[in-house]
Order: structure tokens, then sequence, then C-alpha cells
């Protein structure tokens, strides 16, 4: 490693953006890179320029943070090395392997930020590949992105804030919201009540969205299980069957969301071989750092949604925080308070912990998947085969369950069918979830042409 | 009284564990020491490729007893491990390799292996998905390729099914020879393993065992750089390689394409291994040239293994100069995949017959110590 070569951060979210302006405050110009077109990371992704809908209408509660994440980043960006539409394929030790435009180029580090964010989380229910069932981030990327809805009436089935805000969005832009089934029993403890205060806001603007979804008349449906998509004709999804209080019920809709909180990217951590742990609150594996985001490895610092599930704010703390260690570990000056970012992220603990524990990954649902559902749809394997595959080794570390069954090997690579597949390897082997390890990533980050690799110089 | 193995075996990859299937099935006592699971090693995570030719003499007669285990893989451990006769195409880059495939046609033939010359006419008009430019090639119809994910597991759990002891999660830590006795130190476990003939299948580390004994080699760590691609409809039929070995190509029954190129980086003592993301991209250049339609083929993960290479990139295989009772295969310097079975055959006839059928001419480890002499 070279002290010439800068200092880089991956992705230009809440959480990169404001780790990019402590930088830029203390006379570094960072290099940022994000794949997407546009700043903003998953909350404040934009529309395409042409299809532009006004702040409110997208961003609820959050347009005016919206806007003031877009004045920041204008402000910002001529201070800094920003490459959008860029995507990091590889990570390695001062490198990182970046393709734009179908072009490859290599980038060198002297000091890293990962501040990658996070990813759906599903569990899969029987016919959950049909056409018209999408994510709950898809369905609000399409909404967010390119201003269309994924279906006119629309069922929302999972657990999580996000589930309630997403079908708000889609009540706003003009869709008829079906339903909302809960996995969870977040009304069920009300002792966790002053743990959710501490969010202030954040739970304020969660209660909006639920008192008025139920205004305007969405079911809201908590301590659901889902039990089938149901299909028409022609294949296309037509509604979820569900047990509620001990019988069984059908939403109908012509699209489906399915989200069960987030899970952490990763993969970037992963190449550059730092260490994780078990969350068992997040029911996880996360990379492992310090209270400032130092990882287990010498100049590689780690913030946001990508380090552990906090949403956006934290995700703005963990930042600057972040960047003030690094400034201090490299020598500078820096004036970032950080005792005050730790003690916002302090605060924030608690309520994040209430969420964590209202609105739990259902891992019982996850182990309980019935055979014949399809799990790790890149492959076409269903429940019934990753069980198999347990049963006839007696071994339950998903590393080896995926080289006996293919599970995970597909183009997700994982990715998507991971935390279901975890969940059903423990039940199965009778372990704990943590003793089933953790899927082990390889470059590409993300699949890519061959060709693609070998264009331009090399 | 604690008992006393007949056999017991350092390391569970695919010649550990076929040796302690083939001790079972002849009759011995075996205990098999693996430090994490069967077959996580370079065993599990190699190429796959399973081919005769292409090899250096002195492994023709291990490679040509493996291959008819390889055909009975269903009978001797209830699965074909996918194994499939796909031929092996060795591709000429030029006149100078295509008389060099023909002198090897000769060899291959001393040894009763048929392998076909074909030249670039023929390459055109039955593999005319190769990319231009080769001059021809040699097809040796009877190799092919099998799935290394399920082979070394394969063989643990038929060896465990007729009684074999296989102990997994269980590193060995020191070895004494107690008169005619090896008492095996485990790291996990206070009792030592006790046996009256030890066999070394340690892979990358079986030079460091061997050691152990005072019979000292120098083995390096390799970690060939493999890519898999999206599954694609069926384009590829044999297993290909090049005269050079700088990339060989297979397609699954699965549709993936694996291919592999280069060397990652791999760390023995830490157990870990990375590909090269700069490797990666050169493999994929190469892929690209050898079959161009992989252009547009959407590459899904790259991974390395663990590998112990030897200074002649040829195995050790045979018994210890200086122990008796002590046996030894590590080494396989890359190409230890399709040996494996019959290595396992032929240590378990050392053991127990006290002799094989099968010639190991050229693969002991005195060969280092010579040359070490008459270089001094
Ligand atoms: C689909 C989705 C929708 C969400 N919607 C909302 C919402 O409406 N409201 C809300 O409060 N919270 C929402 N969240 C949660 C919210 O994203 C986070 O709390 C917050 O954005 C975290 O900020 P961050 O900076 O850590 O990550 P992000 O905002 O996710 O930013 C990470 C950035 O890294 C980039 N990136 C990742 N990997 C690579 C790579 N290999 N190469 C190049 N760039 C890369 C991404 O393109 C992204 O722009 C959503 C999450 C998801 C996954
Ligand atoms: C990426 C890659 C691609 C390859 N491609 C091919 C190919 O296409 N065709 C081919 O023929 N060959 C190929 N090879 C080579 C082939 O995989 C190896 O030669 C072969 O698998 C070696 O088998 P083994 O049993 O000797 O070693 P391994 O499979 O490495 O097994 C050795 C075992 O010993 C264990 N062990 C070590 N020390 C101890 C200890 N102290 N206590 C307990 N256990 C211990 C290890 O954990 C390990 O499981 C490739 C190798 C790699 C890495």
């Amino acid at each position: 490693m070279s002290a010439q070569d800068p200092i880089v951060v991956i992705g230009a979210g809440p959480a990169g953006m404001n780790a990019a302006k402590v930088l830029v405050a203390a006379g570094v110009k960072p290099v940022v890179i994000d794949e997407a077109r546009e700043a903003g990371g998953q909350i404040f992704r934009r529309p395409q320029f042409e299809l532009s809908r006004d702040d409110k209408a997208l961003y609820g509660f959050d347009a005016r943070r919206a806007r003031q994440f877009r004045s920041d980043f204008a402000a910002l960006q001529p201070a800094i090395d920003y490459r959008p539409e860029t995507v990091v394929w590889s990570a390695e030790q001062s490198k990182l392997y970046l393709l734009r435009h179908g072009q490859p180029d290599v980038q060198r580090w002297s000091r890293l930020i990962i501040a990658t964010g996070a990813m759906d989380r599903i569990v899969p229910t029987k016919g959950w590949t049909a056409p018209g069932v999408f994510s709950l981030g898809g369905a609000q990327i399409a909404l967010k992105a390119e201003a269309s809805l994924i279906g006119r009436r629309v069922v929302f089935v999972g657990t999580g804030p996000l589930l309630y805000l997403v079908a708000y969005q889609y009540a706003k832009a003009g869709a008829k919201v079906g339903a909302v089934l809960e996995t969870g029993r977040p009304f069920a403890d009300l002792s966790l009540l002053p743990d959710l205060m501490a969010g202030r806001s954040v739970f304020a603007r969660g209660l909006y969205y639920l008192g008025w979804l139920r205004m305007h008349g969405v079911a809201v449906r908590t301590d659901v299980a889902p039990l089938a998509v149901t299909l028409d004709d022609s294949g296309n999804v037509k509604g979820l069957s569900y047990l509620f209080k001990d019988k069984t019920f059908e939403a109908s809709c012509d699209a489906l969301a399915i989200g069960y909180g987030l899970k952490a990217e990763t993969q970037t951590a992963d190449l550059l071989g730092l260490d994780f742990h078990f969350d068992a609150q997040q029911r996880q594996w996360l990379p492992t750092t310090d209270a400032d985001g130092r990882s287990s490895r010498a100049n590689v610092y780690l913030a946001g949604d990508g380090l552990a599930i906090r949403g956006s704010e934290i995700a703005a703390e963990s930042g600057r925080l972040a960047a003030s260690a690094l400034l201090k570990d490299a020598g500078h000056r820096c004036k970032t308070d950080s005792v005050r970012h730790r003690r916002a992220i302090d605060m924030s603990a608690r309520f994040r912990k209430a969420l964590d524990t209202l609105f739990p990954y259902p891992s019982q649902i996850a182990a309980g998947i019935a055979d014949e559902t399809i799990v790790c749809r890149c492959e076409g394997l269903t429940a019934g085969t990753v069980r198999q595959a347990v049963h006839a080794s007696g071994e339950g570390d998903i590393n080896r369950i995926k080289a006996f069954c293919r599970v995970g090997m597909g183009r997700c690579q994982g990715r998507l069918c991971g935390p279901a597949t975890a969940e059903l390897i423990a039940a199965s082997a009778g372990i704990d979830i943590a003793a089933v390890g953790r899927l082990r990533g390889q470059a590409p980050i993300k699949p890519v042409a061959l060709g693609t690799l070998t264009n331009g110089p090399t | 009284m604690t008992k006393i193995f007949d056999i017991a075996v350092i390391g569970g990859g695919l010649a550990g564990c076929s040796t302690a299937l083939h001790a079972r099935i002849k009759g011995a006592s075996v205990v098999l020491l693996e430090r994490g699971r069967c077959g996580t090693q370079a065993s599990g995570v190699n190429y796959g490729g399973v081919r005769q030719q292409g090899r250096h003499s002195a492994e023709l007669p291990l490679a040509r007893r493996s291959r008819s285990i390889w055909s009975n893989l269903e009978t001797l451990i209830g699965s074909d491990c996918e194994f499939t006769v796909t031929g092996h195409v060795k591709l000429a880059r030029n006149d100078a390799d295509m008389a060099e495939l023909a002198v090897h046609r000769t060899v291959l033939r001393d040894h009763g292996i048929h392998a076909e010359l074909l030249g670039a006419s023929d390459i055109r008009r039955r593999f005319p998905y190769i990319g231009p430019g080769y001059a021809g090639a040699s097809l040796c119809a009877e190799d092919g390729h099998a799935n290394p994910r399920l082979v070394a597991p394969g063989f643990a759990r038929a060896a465990r099914a007729l009684g074999a002891d296989i102990r997994e999660q269980s590193q060995v830590e020191a070895i004494h020879v107690l008169g005619d006795i090896f008492s095996v130190t485990l790291a996990n476990d206070p009792a030592p393993v006790k046996a009256r003939q030890l066999v070394n299948t340690a892979g990358a580390w079986g030079a460091s065992i061997a050691a152990l004994f005072g019979d000292c080699v120098n083995e390096a760590v390799m970690a060939p750089n493999m890519c898999v691609t999206e599954p694609i409809a069926p384009l590829i039929g044999p297993n290909l390689g090049v005269c050079g070995g700088g990339i060989y190509i297979r397609q699954t029954a699965h549709g993936s394409v694996i291919f592999g190129s280069g060397l990652g980086t791999a760390d023995r003592d830490a157990l870990s291994a990375r590909p090269i993301a700069d490797v990666t991209r050169d493999a994929a250049a190469a892929a690209i040239a050898m079959v161009p339609q992989l252009a547009n083929v959407l590459l899904l993960r790259s991974w390395t293994g663990i590998e112990g290479r030897m200074d002649d990139g040829l195995p050790v295989v045979g018994p210890s100069p200086n122990t008796a009772g002590l046996f030894h295969a590590f080494g396989f310097s890359g190409h230890g995949f399709q040996l494996g079975p019959a290595v396992g055959a032929v240590l378990a006839e050392l053991c127990i017959d006290g002799h094989s059928p099968t010639s190991l001419h050229g693969l002991s480890i005195t060969r280092f110590n010579r040359a070490a002499n008459t270089h001094v």
C-alpha cells in the first residue's frame, strides 16, 4: 500500500455520504463509488429524471431529509472523486476491482470505508416464484426509481417497519392495498414501549403509517403465518392464503410484496477477510468492529446498514464516526465530535433492539417451510432437498450442505436464499443457528459477463 | 486397554478416505483422523478433471488403475459422483505441440490407454464451438470429469458403513513410535490413537507429517484459480485442456461451465485460500479464446483450494525409507483428484499385503534424497 493511494468509500447512501463529508471537512478528497446512477442509497433512491414525481409522494416523512441529502450531496460533489454507476466486483488488499459501463477498472486504496447498505430478507412461501411476487424492496424500487406499481391491488406480507412504510407509499401512489400481513406480534408486548419511545420520530412515523393504513380501511393483521401464494389459471399470483387465529384466510391481490426485514450486504467485507460474528438479535452474521467502525483489519472501516441493520439515521451517524476514526488513525486532526455520534448510536440502540424484538425474523416459519416449497430459486431446489441433504450427510454446516445439494450456488450465490436455508438446516440438524455458519463469499460480488471482465486495457 | 488399530490414516481427503475404504474391504481395522470434515480441502474444491492423458509416465499406472475404479463408483460407494465419460481433448497450439502429443500417445499406449490424434479440420467439424488457431489435438475418449464435492465424502461414508472409524474434527498434533506401535496425539482428545501402521495422506500438510519421522522433503503450496459460470444450454462436450496447461474448461451436466487458469493465493497454516481478481480476468480471456461463445456468459463465482506441490510436479507415494510401517501419499501437485481412488487401493495393499500390483516407480520419497546427494 502506498500513502499516495486515495481513501475510498464504497456506497453513497446516508452512511457513505456522511463519511465522505467528514473526510472532506478534514481536507481529504475521497473516491466515492456507488453502483447507482445517483447518490442516495436505498432510502433516497431517485426516480429517473423524466419520471420525476414530487418528493412528498415518494418519500413521505422523509421528503425533507431527501431534499437535504440531495443538496448536501450536490455541495459535496466538487470536493470528492465521485464514481456513480460503478460496481465493485472484487476487493483485495489495496485494490478494488470495478466495472463501469461495461469497462473494467482497478481502484487502489490506502484506507477503505465500506458502506454498502442492506438488501431484503425473504422467507420462501409456497408459490413465491410466480410472476407478480416481489420483494418488498423491489416493490419500493419500482415505485421510487421507475415510478411504477407492481400491481393495482397489492398485498404486503412479512415483518418490520418497512412493511408499513411501503404499504403506505403504495396506497399514496394510488394502489389498492389488499392487506398488510405481519408475522410478528408487535403490539403484544407493551413493556417495550419505553424503548420504542427512545426512537422518537422514527417510532411516531411508524405509528402514523399504521394508523393511516387502518383509517383508510386496510386490513392490518399481525401474528399471521403465510401458507401459500395462490395462482390463477395462467400462473399469475391471485392471492395469499394464510393462517390467522387458527383459521385459514385468503387475501386476494394481483401482486404480492414479501419482506422480512433486511440483511446486511457484506460481500466486500467477506472478500477482504474481515472477522464476522453472529448477531443473535438480528439473526445474521455481521462484520465485527469496534464502537467506531474499525474492522478486524487495519485501514478498513464499516458503517451503515452494511455493518448492522440500524436504519438510515444511525447509518449517517456511523458514517461520520467511521470517517473520524479513519482520520485519527491516519494522523489527521479531526474536528468531529465522536463522543456525540457514539452517544446518538447508543441512544438508538435501545430502540433498535426493541424493533428487532418486536419484528423478529420468523425463524420457526422458515424452519417449517413445506418440503415441496422452492427455497433456492436460482437452482430450483426445494426445502425437502435441503432437509434430505442434512439427513443423508448428518452434517449441518451451510457450506457443506451447499456442496452436497447446490443450495446457494446459483446466480444469487445465496444472498436471497441464505437466511431461510440456514434456518432449515438448523432445525433439521437440531443445532443452533450460529453453528450452521456463514456462506463463504467469493468474487464476483455480483454476476458479470466474462466478456465484460476482459474489455479494455489489461 | 486402548484399542490398537491395524491402520491409522492421517488426512480425510480423497487419498485418505479411499485408503480407509480399501483397507476395510481387505478386513483391516482402520481409524481415519481428519482435522476438519472429510473432503473439504483440495479433494472437495478442485476442478473435477478425471483425465489420464497429459500425465507423466510415472503416474500412469496409478491413473490407469484409478480409471477402472472411477467407472465402478456406483458399486463401490453407492454414488457415481457425477463421473461422466466425456472424453478429454488436449489442444495443440502449434506443430511442436502436435509432435509432443504424438509422442505422448505412444507413452499412453504402453500403459493401455488409447488416445486419438485430431487435425485442425477434425476439431472444426467435431467441436465447432472451439475457437480458431489450434493446430490439432489429442482426444482420450475414456477420460472425463466428476463432481469433487461428492467424492471424498462418499468414500468416507462408505468406509464408515464398513466399520472404519472416521474421526472428523480430529487434528493430529504429534506422533510417537513406541516399539512397533504408532501413538498419535490429537488436539481435541487426551487419549492417543494407536495403530500398527500409519498412512500419511495429509495433502498440502503431508511433508510436515513426514518430517516428524525425518523424511524431509520440500512441499510448496499452490492454489489453482477456479471459475464457474451460470448454467447454459449444453455446449461443451469433452473436458478441454491445452498443451502448456494454460486453461482448462468443462461443462457440467447441470449446465455450468467450470474453468481454471493460473494460481490464486493460499496460506496453509491459516487454512485460507483466495482467488486473485487479475488472475480471474486473465482466465476469462483465455476461456473466451478457447470457447468464444463464453463471452456473453455470466461468471458467478471464483474460488481456489490448498494443494501441495513437489519440486518435480509429481506426488510422493510409497513407504517411508526411515520408519517401518509408515506410508506416504501427498504432494499431488495439482493433479491428484483422478489418482485418489487408486492411491487408496494401493496404500491398502502396501499396508496389508506388503506389495501392490500397481507400479509406484518414480514416486518414492527417496528420489529427493538421491538428488540432494548427487548434487552435494
Ligand atoms: C430495498 C430497500 C428499501 C429501503 N427503503 C427504505 C425507506 O424507504 N425508508 C427507510 O427509512 N429505510 C429504507 N431502507 C433501509 C435503508 O436503506 C437504510 O436504513 C439506509 O439507507 C442505510 O444507509 P446506508 O448508507 O448504510 O446504505 P444504503 O443506503 O443502502 O447505501 C448503500 C449504497 O452502496 C451501494 N453499493 C452496495 N454494494 C455495492 C457494490 N458492490 N458496488 C458499488 N456500490 C455498491 C448501493 O448502490 C447503495 O447506493 C430500505 C432498504 C432497502 C434494502
Ligand atoms: C483448485 C484445485 C483444482 C484442482 N483440479 C484438479 C483436477 O482437475 N484434476 C485432478 O486430478 N486434480 C486436481 N487438483 C488436485 C487434487 O484436488 C488434489 O491433488 C487431491 O485432491 C489431493 O488429495 P489429498 O487427499 O492428497 O489431499 P486433501 O484433499 O487436501 O486432503 C488432505 C487432508 O488432510 C487433512 N489434514 C492435514 N493435516 C492434518 C492433521 N495434522 N491432522 C488431521 N488431518 C490433517 C486436511 O484437513 C485434508 O482434509 C486440484 C486441486 C485444487 C486445489
